[in-house]
């Protein structure tokens, strides 16, 4: 960059020479260019500063991951929110991990954060970026100016948490040459879109439809910010012509995407699906960018639809609106027209005087506090007061009221240790079930349910169960097809035995496994 | 009755033995005389139709501890007269009785408020005069304002906004019975977007509003606000308290805590409705302070009281309305 020109009073007979510059119409060109370098220089300033951060750091490409950050914030806003801000950390990690694999991942996650931070420079009250360049007045005076941007800001959300949303500054640096008409641009490049499938080159293809999504990304919020508007206040729309025209434009638009969006859908399901053959690696990787680009053109039709579904609501909106505010009884006198006569022309005024304004609006319309006096009696208790305890645990639970669930067992403790004991039966020593069956039944008139039942459920042991928590020793029942012979039971005579656990092998292989 | 009188008349002569609020009483008591003087043919009515002690007579020292009542009634703005049926009763004589509503208002000025309305919806709404030691000083209101001139800005163009959209036409203010309704991140949206409509307008001039770095005094107000960011993550959750939406906060929280606003609910950042009291204070106070104020600057082409948010002429509105986000034609 030049030295600044001096400003002093030039002495006439060097005016003759050549002009430090060619005018103002050539230094807003210049201007222009200076604030679009300004954008990219809080990413090199990334790199250039991560040298002072504590720690080696220089192997993370730190403007790398500052692009990567305002690419998923630009994705991942949405129609009403914008993108979360632990989201974006978690999906940057992948790439910073991959810059310096051998580094912990809390330090990735530093370095993500750290990166993050900066894009929104939450250091600065204004959360913002300036960059300071010099003009050259109609007058020839250089004058210094000041260049306030943002790259990432904070919006917030509609559940009271905060939100990222990339701003048109960082689009512009990110995409580039956005500054023109959103949608003839959005049908360039549909059109080149469909070109680059018929040819093949998806790779092409793939870029074209991400540089689409951005500008449906836009498209979208533009529309936002309109409805949210006329939301406001119906008068001062022409709704006879204007916003009606504005909706139908707009609903014809969302169906004509749809539309061809639709089309570039199954164009590209077929390239994907007919790509078949699965040896090519070129073809396979076709295959995948293909099916890529199925999820991107997916989500654009996604935010059409959330765009229609808003403008479908605008109608019966203006139409209550309509009904509060024109056809209202005509009130006695007029008021004060608190925007129009005081905010709107207070706005465009230099800080200086319209603080003036601000200030005779805060003094009168702040109404009035009691001033509060202190004695000093109250003082003193005041202060010697002992600080009141804070509950770190809340309130106090109320004491639950407990009531004693009859107990309804079929069997008793007694009973169940009484089955267990004849059950344990040795791992080389299977027993039949009708034996079993007689021995509970001479103990117990009522064991030799408890015992069916529990050789029944031995006959799917739970093996896995077992196997999980390191047990030595199963339960299992075997049918051999020999008919169990009992007064008071029928089916299988089933050979109920042990079987041993090798719980160290077990144990092995789960730690293994993990 | 009398024992309350009899309490009052100690109250009354206990204070002014220590001398200092006697000056300001012998104040209230001249202000009562000529006010009874001037009041006795209007009185004469509500003397004969109802117990109006003092009427057409002279005042006692009851009466000026009743009209000292309700002025301190008044005080309390977040206090309702239908809630308290002492302030009601002070109400109604205030209005039926005009020596007494001399003597209050008399007792009021003499305290340097103003008396903006007294009725039953809105109570003895009053609010301080400029000098007075109820008066609200932005020094006290927010720290920073008082040596950050931005901040000092910010926070008066927030109580201005904050109005602005509880009253969004001039009918609203005109008419008694109207509700205002906004939301924290309404009333930040709806600036932001008057904003950005005039940077889109300087853009389209071609003008270049980046300001001297030698005199930031000359950047347009405009400017501060989109600067600021309209929010932020904090380590506590709590709102970033610089941000507009924690300026705008603030500004309603303590509106609400003058009674002018009611909290109504927790969305985006906060719902509030209007009361009577802040219907007045904008009305008659405020909004005519800063008019003043702008048309002392040589700003503003005098109105004729008709709405200047007027439906756009045609041809004019469709691309502006798209790009702006602001339909207003200002």
């Amino acid at each position: 960059m030049t030295s600044p020109a001096s400003t002093d009073a030039v002495p006439p007979q060097l005016s003759a020479g050549p002009r430090p510059a060619l005018g103002p119409a050539a230094d807003e060109g210049l201007a222009r260019r200076l604030r679009a370098l300004a954008c990219t220089a809080p990413l090199h300033d990334l790199d250039a500063r991560k040298a002072n951060l504590a720690g080696e750091y220089s192997v993370y490409a730190m403007a790398e991951v500052a692009l990567a950050a305002i690419d998923l914030v630009t994705l991942n806003m949405d129609f009403d929110t914008g993108a979360d801000h632990e989201q974006i950390v978690s999906r940057l990690l992948p790439r910073v991990a991959a810059q310096a694999p051998a580094r912990p991942a809390d330090e990735h996650e530093r370095v993500a954060r750290w990166v993050l931070e900066n894009l929104i420079n939450v250091g600065s009250v204004d959360r913002g970026f300036r960059a300071v360049y010099g003009t050259f007045g109609p007058d020839g005076v250089y004058t210094r100016r000041d260049y306030d941007f943002k790259l990432v800001e904070e919006v917030p959300g509609h559940d009271g948490s905060v939100y990222l949303r990339t701003t048109d500054e960082a689009v512009n640096v990110l995409v580039g040459a956005l500054d023109t008409d959103v949608t003839s641009a959005q049908i360039a490049a549909e059109v080149k879109l469909e070109v680059l499938i018929s040819r093949g080159r998806l790779a092409d293809a793939q870029l074209a439809a991400e540089q689409a999504r951005y500008r449906t990304v836009q498209y979208a919020e533009t529309l936002r910010r309109t409805l949210e508007a006329t939301r406001r206040n119906v008068r001062a729309v022409d709704w006879l012509n204007a916003v009606p025209d504005l909706i139908d434009e707009a609903l014809a638009h969302v169906a004509d995407r749809y539309r061809h969006e639709n089309a570039i859908l199954t164009n590209i399901r077929k390239a994907r699906d007919e790509a078949e053959t699965g040896s090519d690696p070129k073809t396979a990787e076709h295959k995948r960018r293909a099916a890529e680009l199925v999820d991107i053109v997916k989500d654009c039709i996604r935010r059409h639809t959330q765009l229609q579904s808003r403008l479908l609501e605008a109608g019966p909106l203006f139409r209550a609106e309509q009904d509060r505010q024109a056809f209202a009884r005509p009130a006695a006198h007029t008021g004060l027209d608190l925007y129009g006569q005081l905010l709107a022309p207070l706005l465009p005024l230099p800080v200086e005087r319209a603080t003036r304004v601000t200030d005779a609006f805060f003094a009168r319309g702040t109404g009035l506090r009691t001033p509060t006096s202190v004695r000093v009696g109250d003082l003193v208790d005041l202060l010697l007061t002992p600080p009141a305890e804070r509950a770190h645990l809340g309130a106090e639970m109320p004491e639950p009221d407990l009531i004693a669930t009859p107990d309804d067992s079929r069997f008793s403790e007694e009973q169940l240790a009484s089955a267990k004991e004849l059950l344990d039966l040795e791992h080389d020593a299977p027993r039949r079930l009708s034996g079993l069956l007689a021995e509970a039944r001479r103990r117990d008139p009522d064991l030799p349910y408890l015992v069916a039942l529990l050789a029944v459920h031995a006959a799917s042991p739970p093996v896995g169960t077992a196997y999980r928590q390191g047990e030595e020793r199963l339960l299992f029942a075997v049918d051999d097809g020999t008919p169990l012979d009992d007064p008071e039971f029928g089916g299988a005579d089933l050979i109920v035995g042990t079987a041993r656990l090798d719980a160290a092998g077990m144990a092995a292989d789960r730690t293994e496994a993990a | 009755m009398s024992d309350h009188h009899a309490e009052l008349h100690d109250a009354w002569t206990g204070p002014a033995e220590r001398g200092e609020t006697a000056p300001r009483e012998e104040t209230v008591a001249a202000a009562l005389e000529t006010a009874g003087g001037d009041g006795v043919d209007a009185a004469e009515p509500a003397a004969s139709g109802g117990p109006a002690p003092g009427a057409g007579s002279g005042v006692t020292p009851a009466d000026a501890a009743d009209a000292a009542r309700l002025v301190s009634f008044g005080l309390q703005p977040k206090l309702l007269p239908a809630r308290d049926a002492e302030y009601a009763e002070l109400l109604r004589r205030y209005r039926e009785d005009s020596s007494f509503a001399r003597l209050a208002d008399a007792v009021a000025t003499g305290f340097g408020l103003v008396v903006l309305e007294v009725s039953p919806r809105a109570g003895m709404a009053v609010t301080a005069g400029e000098d007075s030691v109820f008066a609200v000083r932005m020094g006290d209101y927010a720290r920073r304002a008082a040596t950050d001139s931005a901040d000092r800005f910010l926070h008066g163009l927030a109580h201005l906004a904050v109005a602005a959209l509880a009253f969004p036409r001039p009918e609203d203010l005109a008419d008694d019975g109207y509700i205002g309704r906004i939301t924290v991140n309404g009333v930040d949206a709806f600036v932001r977007q008057a904003c950005r409509r005039l940077a889109e307008r300087a853009e389209e001039e071609g003008a270049n509003t980046d300001p001297s770095t030698d005199a930031p005094g000359l950047e347009a107000a405009w400017r501060i606000y989109a600067r600021r960011s309209s929010t932020g993550a904090t380590k506590d959750a709590r709102r970033l308290a610089g941000s507009t939406t924690g300026i705008i906060a603030k500004a309603v929280a303590f509106l609400a805590d003058s009674g002018f606003l009611q909290r109504t609910g927790d969305d985006a950042g906060g719902a509030y409705r209007t009361t009577a009291r802040y219907q007045l204070q904008v009305r008659d106070m405020a909004g005519h302070a800063a008019l003043a104020e702008l048309l002392e600057l040589g700003v503003v082409p005098v109105g004729d009281g008709s709405a200047t948010l007027v439906a756009p002429p045609d041809g004019d509105d469709l691309e502006l309305t798209a790009d702006a986000g602001l339909p207003f034609h200002a």
